[in-house]
This record gives C-alpha cells, structure tokens and sequence, in this order.
C-alpha cells in the first residue's frame, strides 16, 4: 500500500490521513472526500437506522436457510391457522399451516431479488436515453424525449398492471414491468445533468484531444451523473418495493406457493377479521424494508446534495 | 394618448402569434403524448398471450368461422393501419365490449369512474386541508418537534403499503370497533335505492335529500378516502415544506417584516401566496396519484370504481376492458396535467 | 439637536462549526435628524447593523448590545408586538434589489397599502387614495396602473421608488438604505437617491445610508461610520473625508479612480491583520453636540 509512502517520516493514523487537509494523491483526496461523507451519514441517526435494518435484511436473505425454524413450504394442516405463540409457531401460521417466521424469511429473498433487479435496470436504461438525448441534442432529444414524457404520462401501477397482464404474471414480467415503468425519471436527471456538463471546458478539452462520442459519454458523462442517481434510486426503492408487493397482492407477481410478501397479504386478506397475524407479519415486513429505504435515502440525499438538504 | 394608443396596438399585434405558437405548441404535446400514450397500451394489446379471435368466437369454432372473425377485427391487416382503426374507435368513444360484463367497455368506464373520482377526490380535499398547513408549520418551526413529527408522518406515509393499511383499518375500524360501515360504497340494503344524477353517492343522496343515505355512504367512504389523504398529505405536506423554506428566504419575506406585518401575515400571506405557484402543481400531481392509489384500495374495500374495474378484468384476462381502463386513466392524468399548468398561470403573474 | 437613535455597543455573532462569529462587534454610535453612512466592504457587517436595528437578525444569528434606544425607549426590551409597531411606523428599512425585496405575486398597490392600513388603521378607500398620493410623491407618472402591476412588469428604478413609497408611507421617523441603488443602472441612480434624500429632508427624518460607495455616501450624507470586520475604525463628517487618518479609509479612497488626479496604476487596497485587534471607534454622538 502507498499509505506509508504518502508519509514516511511520522507515524500517522488512519484518520489523520483520510481528513488531512493537503492530500497528497489524488486517490487520497478522493478517499477522503469519501470519509467526510460517511462522517456525514453517520452522524445522521435515522439514515444508519436504515441502513442497520438493510444490511439486516441482505443477512437474513443469505443465512434464509439457517435462520428459518422450519421448511417455508412445509405444510401442517392440522396446526392451519394457528396464532403466534401457538403450536411453536412465533408469528402463527397460514392457511395451510405453513410456518409465517420462516416464510417471510425466505421472503426476504425475493424482495430482494427484485429491488436489485430493478436497480441495476431501470437506472440504467435511463441513463443511457438520458445522455444520449442530452449529449447528441436535436432531433434524437427530442423523440427521446417525447417517448419519455409518453412514459411519464402513464400511472404508473396501471401501467405495471397493463404489462403485466401482457407479459403473463410472474417475478421477472413484474420486474420488467416495473422496470418499463420505472426508468424515465431517471433519464430526465440524466438528460439534466448532461446538459449541464456538456458545455464544460473539459469535454471540449477532451474532444480536442480527439475523444469520441461514444468515449466522451461512456467515461466522462456517465460517472458525474451517477451520484445524482443514486440518491433518486435509493428514494425510489420504497416505492419500487410497494407496487411489487402490489403486483404480488394482486396476483400477477409472484406465484404460489412462494413466500412473496405481497402475496401472503392476499393469501391472508380472506381471515383477516379472525385471523388478523396472516396477513399482519408480511405487510409489517413490507412496512419495515421500505421505511428502511426511505430513511436510508433521506440521509444518502443530505451528504450527496448538500443544496437540497436543508430543504 | 393617442401615440400611447397605437404603441399599445402595435404591440399587441406583434404578440399575437407568439401567444398563437405557444397554445399549438401545448395542443401539438399533448397530442403527441396522447397518441403515444394510445400506441403504448395498443402495443401492449397486442403482444397479450390472449387470442383475441377465440375469446370471441369460442374454443369449438370452425376454421371458417374463425377466419371470418379475424378478418372482422381487422388483425389481417398492417400493424399500423389496424393502430389506426384502434385510434379511430377510441375516437369515438369505442373501446370494444367486455367479456366479463358483456357490454361496451365505454359504458362499464363512465358507470364506474365516478365512484373513483369520489374518493380521490374527497382525499384529496382532506388531504390538501392538513397537508398544507402541517408542511408550513413544520417550514416555520423547523427543526421543532413538530417538523419532526411531521417529517416521521410522511415517512410512514411513503413506506406503507396501502393494501395492507386498508385491511388492518378494516380490522380495527369496522372489524373490532365497528365505528365505520363495511366494504362497498353502501349498506346492502341502501344500494340502488337514490336516482344516480352525478354517480358520485355524496353528492346524489344530497340532490334526493336523503340525510341517511348521506350519512351511510360517509360511513363507508371515510376509511378508504382517510388512507388515501394520508398519502397525499405525506406527499403534499413535505413540498409545502420545503417550497415554504424556500420563499421564507427571500428578500421580499423581510420586507414584509419590515413594514411591521404580524408574523401571521408575513406566513400566511405573503410566503404561502408563493408557494402557492408550486403547489398546484403538487396536488395536481398528487391528485394523479390518489386516482392510481385507488387501483389497489379499491380492490380492499371493493369500492366499485376504475381501479376494481381494471383489476377484475386483469384477473380473468378481459383485454377490452384492460386496455380501455388503462387508456382513460392515461388520459386522466394528462388532462391533469393540462389543468395544473393552466392553473399555474392562473396564479403566477409572472407567467401571463 | 437630538438623537433619535441610540447603538450601545451592538454586537452580531453567528455560531459556526468553528466556534462563534462575530460578524459585528461592540459598535456604537447615535442618529440624529441627519443623514448617516455606514461605509464598508462587502462582509464588513454593515447591513447586519441596518437589521440588528430592526431586531430582525434570523436564527441562528444572535443580536447583542447594551441598548438600542429609540427615543428614549429601548428596542430591546420591548415585546415582540411592540416592536412590530416600532417597524415600518417608526424605522423603516430600504432594501438593494426591487427585484427580490418586493413580493411578485402581489399587486403593488396591496403591498404598499398594507402597511399604511396596519399603521394607520385606515379603511381601504383611505388607504388607497394615500398610496396614489405616495406613489405621485415618487413621481411614478401613471398611478392608477401602477397600483394594479405586479412588481415584474416594472424597472429597477420604478421598483425602487415603489419600495421608497412603500416604506416612507407609515411616516417613520428613521429610514435604513441598505445598498438602495447598487442593483440600478448608473443613469437612474442619482434619481432614486434624489427621490429620497428629498422626501427625508422634508419629513425631517434620519437616515441610515448603508453602502460600499463612498463617493455617493460623501455626496449624501452627513456624517460617515467607516465599517471594518464588524468594527467601526473611522467616524467623520461626510465634507472632511479627506482628513481621514485610518489606514484602511485612506486605502478606500485612494482606490477611486479621479478625473482630476489621474494615476497610472489604482492603488490596491492593502489589509492589515492588526486592524482586526483594534478597538472599535465610537460614533456615538452626545445630544446637543456638533459632531467634528
């Protein structure tokens, strides 16, 4: 490591190094410019709150098969029904007396499955529609963003909904149509912030140095409207999570017996006047991953738009 | 005068077409994105796994039957020109029959939309009511306990699942407490009995002058209207908010201060007749969303409205009606749109 | 000659992550029915002084002085309806840009009869005959329509003497300028200034001229407070700027540009840390005394 390189006479800390006022490299500088943003979120309870919950959740999803009690498919028709605390089951058991604890662990999965399906997607479609129509201008902005507006124009579960129904239901038809419906806010931030870059002085340094187009939006572009999009996408993940559960409560989602959130809400809406736990556990599960998202996103918003912040 | 006179005149003649360009301009977007938002829900009509052709015709009929029913909805036709006989019913307000209630879809769409806009419309007065003053209060008295508060309301408001909110109301409310009626618009044995003027219960049970009915149909849509205005109150309450700190910071604030205003005034006068401008826009947008909201609470609190419709149809694979739902809904939300920039103008005179 | 105004070592301090900032501190002076400048640069706290007066400095700013005496009573004490009735009846304050500082959304005639109404306790009738009245005394040449615009369908200079209508309309007894004419174009800010000096002088009022100019604060008023980081460091009469002593006076005034004395090279304000140090100068001027 260079860190001994950068200053070989004094033994400094960690700490000195990454909130040094005179970095030496530019790998240091950046580093710490990291640093002074992390100092920033963690001073933000709730945002860590978020965060805390989230990674919780990546470790529920991976360590599923230990942490559930019992088998999420297994069937025990003489305990159906059973309330939390009853029959050894923590948070009672469904209609076919399948265990609620170990369902929604295993549903922790999908829920998963589907919010990094959908945020590695959708933000990606419309960063490429967005620098294309805000770097190459006229008519291909135009139609591009016409197309987006006609998008926009849309509901957007409706929409969902419409796909769905075209694709057939399914996980990966709802995370299409989610996606389909999700990427044009994010080619209108694209198409912003390319347009504000586009005229710097460095591209046109860049281009003069005979840079392509291709080259000038792949590596200059793109990496200076990604921090503008996270934030959007970690905002934009509660509300991704809610109409997946929604596709799934509806039935076009996820299909049975798979322990999608949504789904078991559903799969619970039938008893819910003398049953209440059935259809109570998942959707406090929903409740809980996307409040985690939106605290998370709130404090992503501070530390990486400090502008917006104090609004 | 009179040079002052034809200076006016002159003037005036000169902005003429650029008033001219700016409305066909608006006519020529909207018009776009409306046969774009036509082609979009065409598109997906057709790539439905669904054969048109043998949901009408039947499992059991011949070839030559079918044949002749292909012809007749036009599917041996170029893609295009089969877009332009499906723009040209739309047009005319056709959007084919539904299998499932087996009569013209545009006739299920105007019964049962005014039952939707009955209840986006009643939270989204309920909504804009607490919403407005709560984002102000929390802008004026940052960082109180109240914007905190606040900030946790709408927080709670973004995360939570509607359908799964709807049924723990219906639980408690109705379920435990019965404080409130049931699913549906009505009591059973209300349903039918007042001449739909309007559609909207609200509304034609007052113009029969029947107070009970009132009472009942208030009964059953206050759940249902109370979660979706939490919605846009969450929503409406944190833009308030945060237009509110914006103009709070202008210069124009201070001024007012200056003259010796009551803080009141400087609040409630000159800062939220700002934020105002913003604002219609916001509730606009957020009155868009209580329409697509009342897809999923509908199907909770089987209210008989566009978003039942829709869901019903889905579930049992009735295009027509799919296609027809989506398409109104779409051209809902652009004449929302429409409305919220004219409203804008309206407001800001700076956009005149 | 009595003072109206009275500054007791008023200071401003701003809490910031490196410990507080004192953006004004401990300056004292007094007002008279004369015309005083506050001269400084840009960051020298001198419009902070024009808002401390008003007690309008915001959160998390924190306003400190001994006293700030208006006629014998003392605005610090006073509760916050009261000092509501001290803005706007009693001091007024002018502020740079027309475009910002008046509400775009409301009809200038509201805006300007709003006041006078609250004030005044006067009916609509009443107070619209008297803002036609003011808006004439601006010499805006078209009243009626004016009262009916909306503030962006006027100029800087007609949006100024708006402002000047607006804030002289409750009859006060001390006007604050803060930078009135520095968002103007050259050719109407003499006529602004003049607008104003005259209604002042008329009324008989003091004036608070706030400004980085000193050429138009020599030619206004008639005595300068000369602000350094929040320091007064010169106070003297407006016609014997030319004596000045302090370094950072003669520095201002060498850096003017004179059509009589033409220079090769404008001499380039040079700062001395140790100014900082310096206690501030008073421009506290006892009652009944002519200030030197």
């Amino acid at each position: 490591m260079s860190i001994p390189d950068a200053c070989p006479q004094k033994q400094i800390t960690w700490r000195e190094w990454l909130t040094t006022d005179t970095p030496a490299s530019r790998r240091q500088a950046r580093l710490s410019v990291w640093y002074h943003s992390w100092l920033a979120f963690r001073s933000n309870l709730m945002a860590m709150f978020g965060l805390t919950i989230l990674l919780a959740l990546v470790l529920i999803g991976l360590f599923a098969p230990i942490l559930a009690p019992q088998d999420p498919f297994a069937q025990d028709l003489a305990a159906r029904l059973s309330a939390p605390g009853v029959n050894g089951y923590m948070f009672g058991s469904d209609s076919l007396g399948r265990d609620i604890l170990s369902r929604l662990i295993y549903g922790s999965r999908i829920t998963l499955y589907i919010v990094s399906l959908v945020a590695l997607m959708a933000p990606v479609a419309g960063l490429f529609v967005g620098t294309a129509a805000g770097y190459l201008g006229g008519w291909v902005d135009v139609v591009l963003m016409r197309i987006t507006d006609i998008f926009l124009a849309f509901p957007r579960l409706v929409l969902a909904l419409a796909f769905v129904s075209a694709l057939g239901a399914g996980i990966e038809n709802a995370v299409l149509a989610i996606v389909l419906t999700a990427w044009p806010p994010y080619a209108r931030i694209a198409r912003a912030e390319t347009l504000t870059i586009r005229n710097a002085d460095f591209i046109h340094a860049i281009k003069l140095q005979g840079a392509g187009t291709l080259r000038v939006i792949t590596r200059h572009i793109w990496p200076l409207c990604i921090s503008s999009l996270v934030v959007r996408v970690t905002l934009d993940m509660a509300g991704i999570i809610l109409v997946a559960a929604g596709l799934g409560f509806l039935g076009l989602g996820a299909q049975p017996p798979s322990p999608e959130w949504g789904a078991m809400i559903s799969d619970g809406r039938r008893f819910i006047l003398d049953h209440w736990w059935v259809a109570t556990m998942p959707g406090l599960a929903i409740f809980i991953v996307s409040l985690a998202f939106n605290l998370l996103g709130d404090g992503l918003r501070d530390v990486l738009d400090p502008k917006k912040s104090s609004q | 005068m009179a040079t002052d006179n034809t200076l006016h005149k002159k003037r005036r003649k000169r902005s003429l077409p650029l008033w001219v360009k700016g409305i066909s301009n608006t006519v020529f977007t909207v018009a776009i994105t409306m046969v774009g938002l036509l082609f979009v829900t065409f598109i997906i009509g057709r790539v439905m796994p669904i054969d048109p052709v043998l949901s009408i015709v039947g499992e059991s009929a011949s070839r030559a039957t079918y044949d002749a029913a292909y012809q007749e909805l036009g599917l041996d036709k170029p893609l295009f020109l089969q877009f332009f006989l499906f723009l040209w019913d739309i047009a005319h307000g056709d959007f084919g029959e539904s299998l499932l209630t087996a009569r013209p879809v545009g006739q299920d769409l105007i019964r049962v939309f005014p039952a939707t806009l009955e209840l986006a419309t009643v939270g989204t007065i309920i909504g804009v009511l607490l919403g407005v003053p709560l984002g102000v209060i929390a802008a004026v008295k940052r960082g109180s306990w109240i914007d905190h508060v606040a900030r946790v309301v709408a927080l709670i408001g973004y995360s939570m699942p509607v359908f799964w909110i709807g049924l723990i109301g219906l639980l408690i409310f109705y379920g435990i407490l019965g404080w409130i009626g049931g699913p549906g618009r009505l009591d059973i044995f209300y349903v039918d009995t007042i001449p739909s003027v309007t559609g909207m219960i609200l509304i034609d049970s007052l113009l029969a002058g029947d107070i009970e009915i009132f009472k009942n149909a208030i009964s059953h849509i206050v759940l249902p209207a109370g979660l979706l205005a939490y919605y846009s109150l969450a929503y409406i309450s944190r833009m308030t908010r945060s237009f509110m700190l914006e103009q709070l910071d202008q210069e124009y604030i201070i001024t007012a201060r200056v003259k010796g205003l009551p803080e009141s005034t400087v609040i409630w006068r000159h800062a939220l007749g700002n934020v105002k401008v913003p604002l219609v826009t916001v509730i606009a947008l957020s009155y868009a969303g209580l329409l697509e909201g009342s897809v999923l609470t509908e199907t909770i609190f089987a209210w008989p409205g566009i978003g039942s419709y829709i869901t019903t149809a889905l579930l049992s694979a009735d295009m027509n009606a799919v296609l027809g739902g989506t398409v109104v809904v779409g051209l809902v939300f652009v004449c929302l749109n429409i409305f919220s920039d004219l409203l804008y103008k309206y407001f800001d005179p700076r956009a005149k | 000659m009595s003072n109206l105004l009275e500054v007791q070592n008023l200071s401003v301090k701003f809490p910031t992550r490196n410990g507080i900032f004192e953006a004004v501190r401990n300056i004292s002076f007094s007002l008279g029915r004369e015309r005083l400048g506050i001269v400084g640069e840009s960051g020298s706290g001198k419009s902070l002084t024009g808002r401390a007066i008003l007690r309008l400095i915001k959160k998390p700013g924190i306003l400190e002085a001994d006293h700030i005496t208006l006629e014998g009573t003392n605005l610090l004490q006073i509760s916050k309806k009261a000092m509501r009735r001290v803005r706007g009846h009693k001091i007024s304050m002018i502020m740079q840009d027309p475009k910002f500082s008046l509400n775009p959304v409301m009809r200038i005639g509201d805006q300007i009869s709003e006041a006078y109404r609250l004030h005044a306790r006067a009916s609509k009738k009443d107070a619209r005959k008297k803002t036609l009245d003011m808006l004439e005394k601006v010499l805006i040449r078209d009243p009626e329509r004016v009262f009916r615009s909306y503030p962006h369908e006027m100029s800087g200079g007609m949006g100024q003497r708006i402002m000047i209508a607006m804030m002289l309309i409750p009859d006060p007894k001390i006007l604050i300028a803060d930078e009135p004419t520095s968002a103007l174009d050259v050719t109407v800010q003499k006529e602004v200034l003049e607008i104003m000096d005259d209604l002042v002088r008329e009324r008989g009022m003091g004036l608070i001229f706030i400004s980085h100019d000193l050429n138009v604060v020599s030619a206004f008023c008639d005595r300068v407070l000369i602000l350094y980081a929040g320091r007064i460091v010169e106070t003297c009469r407006a016609d014997r700027l030319h004596e000045a002593k302090h370094p950072y006076t003669i520095g201002l005034l060498n850096s003017i540009p004179r059509l009589e004395q033409p220079v090769e090279h404008l001499q380039v304000l040079q700062r001395d840390t140790a100014w900082n140090l310096e206690p501030s100068v008073s421009g506290v001027v006892a009652d009944g005394e002519t200030p030197s």
